[in-house]
């Protein structure tokens, strides 16, 4: 199968809506065999996105091209990819087998492949047995495997998921994001996955593409887009990072020296010059100790949250408010009382202040 | 795996360009005289220059004008190979369509039966040795191939995503809908400036236009007719306003009140459905009349001597207020129930006793749904023409008017037309105030989420006079309906009361004759026609219609709005006016269609199309969308996403628009009037005829058998379709999303 994965391709695309612009300016490449994820907001493209990959939207400028074929002119049906919406879209009138083998008997597939691929559909997802039955007759998570599995036996050269987890249940979720993760790795697919959820992109993605207002904010591997996070937007929207004034002092080499609140760090510059610099603090990289003689930055804890696997705590400080993750529950510290505050050697980085 | 989008299946162009050969070289290029469906052309084929393709007029008849339809067909030729995606393809496609349609309705109206129609073309060609008739199957199959042609080459450069299909509906409707409602409709215009001997005549039309029998207010001072302007919109106005009221009682009687009989006050709102326009009207000469029951009742007792007093304005108010009741009530039970319970009950706690909460709270909420009735029975009783021409008399609405003029002893088309558009006129009126002032400011409050609240119970004053106006009425309604199914069983009403079934016998006996079963009865042939007729024409309304809703729900395109606008404006053109119309502009080339059945059929799609759009429209915004999408991206067609998604979610629409436009189709009389033919007469129009020659007995009989027949059909849809299953597969549908978002 995984022959037929293809890669997707976007050259500076727009869509515009009357006035309103949705896209604006897109450029990517998917790698074929990959899972990448748009990520970002309600409203900042991405389901547009999806769309036009789809061609359930067609684009206003820009081209966009599957493998090696351009596109941007073809109707949804004449595109190599099969979708998996938000609400699943089963068709409530067929059973799970016919749901299932629709996209093979409108193609005209004899029907006994049709069914014996169905099945085997089903059965990727585990789900075999369960053809004679209705969607409404199933469990959210089932249903959710369904369309993956009526999606899948298209054998589709990229497959696309439209927030796939959203009417799931927390617990659920973890599990399902596994399973298509895992389907996409043994069956060598091109996947393209649209969530507004950040740690679930993390979780699952090869790149993520952040979206934000009409534009890609940053194109990148989880890891880089969480500790080289482009802007105040990505920084912020990718794991809470506190976001605090500094001040880059001089250069050297690859490295800038800033001044974080009075005490003094060693940093990739990341293409900034001196001056005012905005800093990304990790909620896990802020560590809180007790008060000694020579602290360099000193806070108070105003409000102090146990969530079972960490404690969350918020720091009055001289550089703002500090949102802080802790995982030594073993030792919680109460409100109101005078802390130090140091930051661990990772999870601390400069960012460019665009917004 | 095979080709993406189902592959070997033949290009739509291609297909589109091989029908528009067959329509130039094969198929008669004029209407057949004796008939859409008749065969009889194949006797002489191709040769006959009545007969002959277009191939053979151009070559063998001298009609050299036809010759460049075969250049503008063979243009598409020259891309046609090419990939869908080529920017060429789709120019060359749009471009060849878009001119070969003008070109074939140009020459079409340009070339009539006297040869050229246009005065300036016969000075610059000098006068045409040729002529032509209406267009026929080939011209047709050749239009509509160069029709889309057009959208695909739309469609190949990008329109509405790209989808063919889509782009074809569109055209097809808007093609459509110019044809057979703006055209006629634009047709009246220009038939109103013209005098007698077809020439522009503008002072003519001013004349006519302000004319005293039109506007006079003669009534206020002296003691003349008002203008028949006045005549209508006063009419209007009282009907709007009675219908209404007790439109509003019935419906607070079903909603808010104990009361014991709500489900067969239910059974009230598929009455107008059933009833055919005048039947009220018969009924009410039945009891009213001169020789009526209760007149005759009021002269044995109290000594009043019989006048013709129902017979005017008075009696055509009560006629419209009994028949156009039930569609007030329909729509107010709507408005009522939209009324959210926790609203009033937040008055009620707010201190608000029952007359305030109803007073404050309650009306203001349903007065947009009250000004919609109104709006909806003013229209109704101004396009009505069945009750005026039974109990109308000396009084003369517009409706009546233009049948009139067009019919009567005046045969005046100049005066038809202009009464018809100051009809036009107060109906759009009314249907744009609906649109415009009403269309954003619907209050209902029904919403998904589950309201626990109850209503309060209603104010005691308001809940008596519902009492008082309903059940009286209803009772009434009772009675007319006895009397209309009683009056067919009588041998001379109010003369002689014996019971007979000569009536019924004279219209629908049967014979066993020498060659089997002879149906000797003279309504038979009417009937038989009226059945034939709006059993076609159901199928094509309720297709016609749920295509557009069809589009105007799932799709976006430039224009959509516009398209909404025109799709429903057929619902705002009376049916009078669009009998005229028809007359006006099918009755010569390039399309002849008056004295046929075909032209019976297309007026019925058109004026009740508006139906099956809003069915389909109620359904499918109920369907999520997605659903469309999935089967998309799932490689079907829209083609077949349609046939194995949308439709089979949609079939209880479908019955509906099904049922609904057979029903409206056989008690139609506005617009048939107009357009019958000795060969089609229309059971209605039959009926019509028998009471204006007071024979009421037949006319009786008749209506009687028409409603019980309209029954049954209403009755064998549900049961072939099963309700039991309609009400699982609304279940499944809403059990879907539900168990989705729960999850």
């Amino acid at each position: 199968m995984s022959a037929r994965a293809a890669s997707v391709r976007f050259e500076g695309v727009y869509k515009r809506y009357g006035p309103v612009t949705a896209v604006r300016d897109v450029s990517f490449t998917i790698e074929a065999g990959t899972l990448v994820t748009l990520l970002g907001p309600s409203g900042c493209g991405k389901t547009t996105t999806l769309r036009l990959i789809a061609g359930l939207e067609m684009a206003s400028e820009g081209r966009i091209f599957i493998g090696d074929e351009e596109v941007t002119a073809l109707p949804v049906t004449a595109r190599d990819v099969s979708m998996v919406f938000q609400s699943y879209a089963l068709f409530p009138h067929m059973t799970v087998l016919e749901n299932v083998r629709y996209g093979l008997a409108v193609s005209r597939v004899p029907k006994a492949e049709s069914l014996a691929r169905a099945e085997r559909g089903l059965e990727m997802v585990g789900l075999a047995g369960y053809g004679k039955r209705l969607p409404s007759e199933l469990s959210g998570g089932q249903q959710q495997r369904v369309a993956v599995a009526r999606a899948l036996v298209l054998e589709p050269a990229v497959l696309l998921f439209d927030e796939p987890l959203s009417n799931l249940d927390a617990k659920l979720r973890r599990q399902v994001r596994e399973d298509i993760r895992e389907l996409q790795h043994s069956l060598g697919l091109t996947a393209v996955y649209v969530t507004h959820d950040q740690q679930e992109a993390l979780a699952v993605s090869d790149r993520i593409i952040v979206m934000n207002q009409a534009v890609i904010a940053q194109d990148g591997s989880p890891r880089e887009l969480y500790e080289q996070p482009a802007d105040r937007f990505v920084a912020d929207f990718i794991g809470d990072a506190n976001l605090v004034e500094g001040r880059i002092e001089r250069l050297d080499g690859e490295t800038a020296v800033v001044d974080i609140g009075g005490t003094r760090r060693s940093l990739p510059h990341r293409g900034l010059e001196p001056g005012p610099t905005l800093v990304a603090l990790r909620p896990e990289s802020v560590r809180l100790r007790p008060v000694s003689g020579d602290d360099g930055l000193r806070g108070r804890v105003v409000k102090a949250t146990y969530l079972g696997s960490h404690l969350e705590y918020t720091v009055e400080s001289p550089l703002g408010d500090l949102f802080v993750v802790d995982p030594r529950v073993e030792a919680p510290i109460a409100r109101g009382t005078d802390v130090a505050i140091e930051l661990a050697a990772h999870g601390v980085t400069l960012v460019r202040d665009t917004a | 795996m095979r080709a993406p989008g189902g592959g070997g299946r033949v290009p739509a162009a291609v297909l589109w360009n091989a029908v528009g050969w067959a329509g130039f070289l094969v198929l008669p290029w004029y209407g057949i005289g004796d008939g859409f469906w008749s065969f009889a052309w194949l006797d002489g084929y191709p040769a006959d220059p009545d007969h002959a393709p277009a191939v053979w007029q151009v070559l063998g008849h001298g009609r050299a004008w036809l010759a460049p339809i075969a250049f503008l067909l063979a243009v598409p030729l020259t891309v046609i190979g090419r990939p869908r995606g080529d920017a060429r393809r789709g120019t060359v496609l749009l471009a060849s369509g878009l001119v070969g349609l003008a070109y074939l309705v140009a020459q079409g109206f340009a070339i009539g039966i006297g040869g050229f129609e246009l005065a300036w073309l016969e000075q610059l060609l000098g006068p045409l040795g040729q002529r032509q008739y209406g267009m026929g199957y080939g011209a047709l199959l050749t239009a509509a191939a160069f029709l889309f042609l057009f959208t695909e080459g739309l469609a190949a450069r990008g329109a509405v995503k790209g989808d063919g299909f889509v782009v074809g509906g569109i055209g097809l409707v808007v093609a459509l809908v110019v044809t057979f409602i703006v055209f006629p409709v634009s047709r009246i215009l220009a038939s109103a400036f013209q005098n007698d001997d077809y020439e522009y005549a503008p002072a003519q039309f001013v004349a006519r236009i302000t004319s005293h029998d039109i506007w006079g207010l003669g009534c206020l001072s002296e003691n003349v007719a008002c203008g028949i302007a006045w005549n209508s919109l006063g009419l209007g106005v009282m009907t709007g306003a009675s219908t209404t009221a007790l439109g509003l009682a019935f419906a607070l009687l079903a909603t808010r009140t104990a009361f014991p009989a709500k489900r067969l006050l239910r059974t009230m709102t598929v009455l107008p459905l059933i009833t055919p326009p005048f039947v009220i009207g018969l009924a009410l000469i039945l009891l009213f009349g001169v020789s009526g029951s209760f007149t005759q009742f009021l002269e044995w007792a109290f000594d009043i001597p019989p006048t013709r007093y129902v017979y005017g304005p008075f009696g055509v108010w009560l006629a419209q207020t009994l028949a156009f009741t039930p569609i007030a009530f329909l729509v107010l039970i709507g408005v009522v129930e939209g009324v959210s319970p926790s609203m009033e009950e937040a008055a009620q706690t707010l201190r608000a006793g029952r007359w305030k909460t109803f007073t404050t709270v309650s009306l203001p909420l349903m007065r947009p749904g009250i000004a919609n009735a109104f709006l909806l029975g003013f229209v109704e009783s101004l396009a009505d023409f069945g009750n005026p021409l039974v109990l109308g008399g000396e009084f003369d609405v517009l409706s009546t008017a233009v049948f009139f003029a067009i019919v009567g002893a005046q045969h005046d088309q100049g005066r038809a037309a202009v009464l018809a558009i100051v009809l036009l006129v107060f109906t759009l009126a009314a249907f744009l105030a609906q649109h415009l002032w009403l269309g954003n400011r619907s209050y209902a409050t029904v919403t998904g989420k589950g309201d626990a609240g109850l209503p309060p119970p209603l104010p005691r004053g308001v809940s008596l006079a519902a009492h008082w106006t309903a059940i009286p009425w209803a009772v009434f309604t009772g009675i007319i309906y006895v009397m209309v199914l009683f009056g067919g069983f009588v041998e001379v009403w109010g003369l002689d009361h014996t019971m007979t079934v000569r009536h019924y016998v004279e219209a629908f006996a049967v014979r066993l004759g020498d060659g089997g079963l002879e149906w000797s009865g003279v309504a038979w042939p009417s009937f038989f026609t009226t059945l034939t007729i709006s059993a076609v024409a159901a199928p094509l309304t309720a297709a016609v219609g749920l295509l557009t809703a069809w589009l105007l729900v799932r799709q976006r395109f430039a224009g959509r709005r516009a398209f909404e606008f025109g799709t429903m404006l057929s619902f705002a053109v009376p049916g009078t006016v669009i009998g005229v119309s028809y007359i006006l502009a099918f009755n010569v080339p390039p399309l002849e269609l008056t004295g046929t059945g075909v032209i019976l059929v297309i007026s019925f799609v058109f004026r009740n199309m508006p139906v099956g759009v809003r069915a389909g429209v109620a359904a499918m915004t109920q369907l999520d969308r997605s659903l469309d999408e999935a089967s998309l991206t799932l490689r079907a067609g829209t083609l077949t996403t349609i046939r194995r998604v949308v439709l089979p979610l949609l079939r209880p629409a479908i019955v509906a628009s099904l049922v609904f436009s057979f029903v409206r189709a056989m008690t139609a009389i506005s617009a048939v009037v107009f357009l019958v033919s000795a060969d089609y007469d229309m059971a209605t129009s039959y009926i019509i005829g028998r009471v204006e020659n007071g024979d009421y007995g037949l006319a009786n009989a008749y209506c009687a058998v028409l409603i019980v027949v309209m029954v049954a059909a209403i009755g064998l849809v549900q049961l072939l379709v099963g309700q039991r299953e309609l009400g699982r597969r609304q279940g499944r549908t809403e059990a879907g999303p539900a168990m989705a978002g729960g999850a």
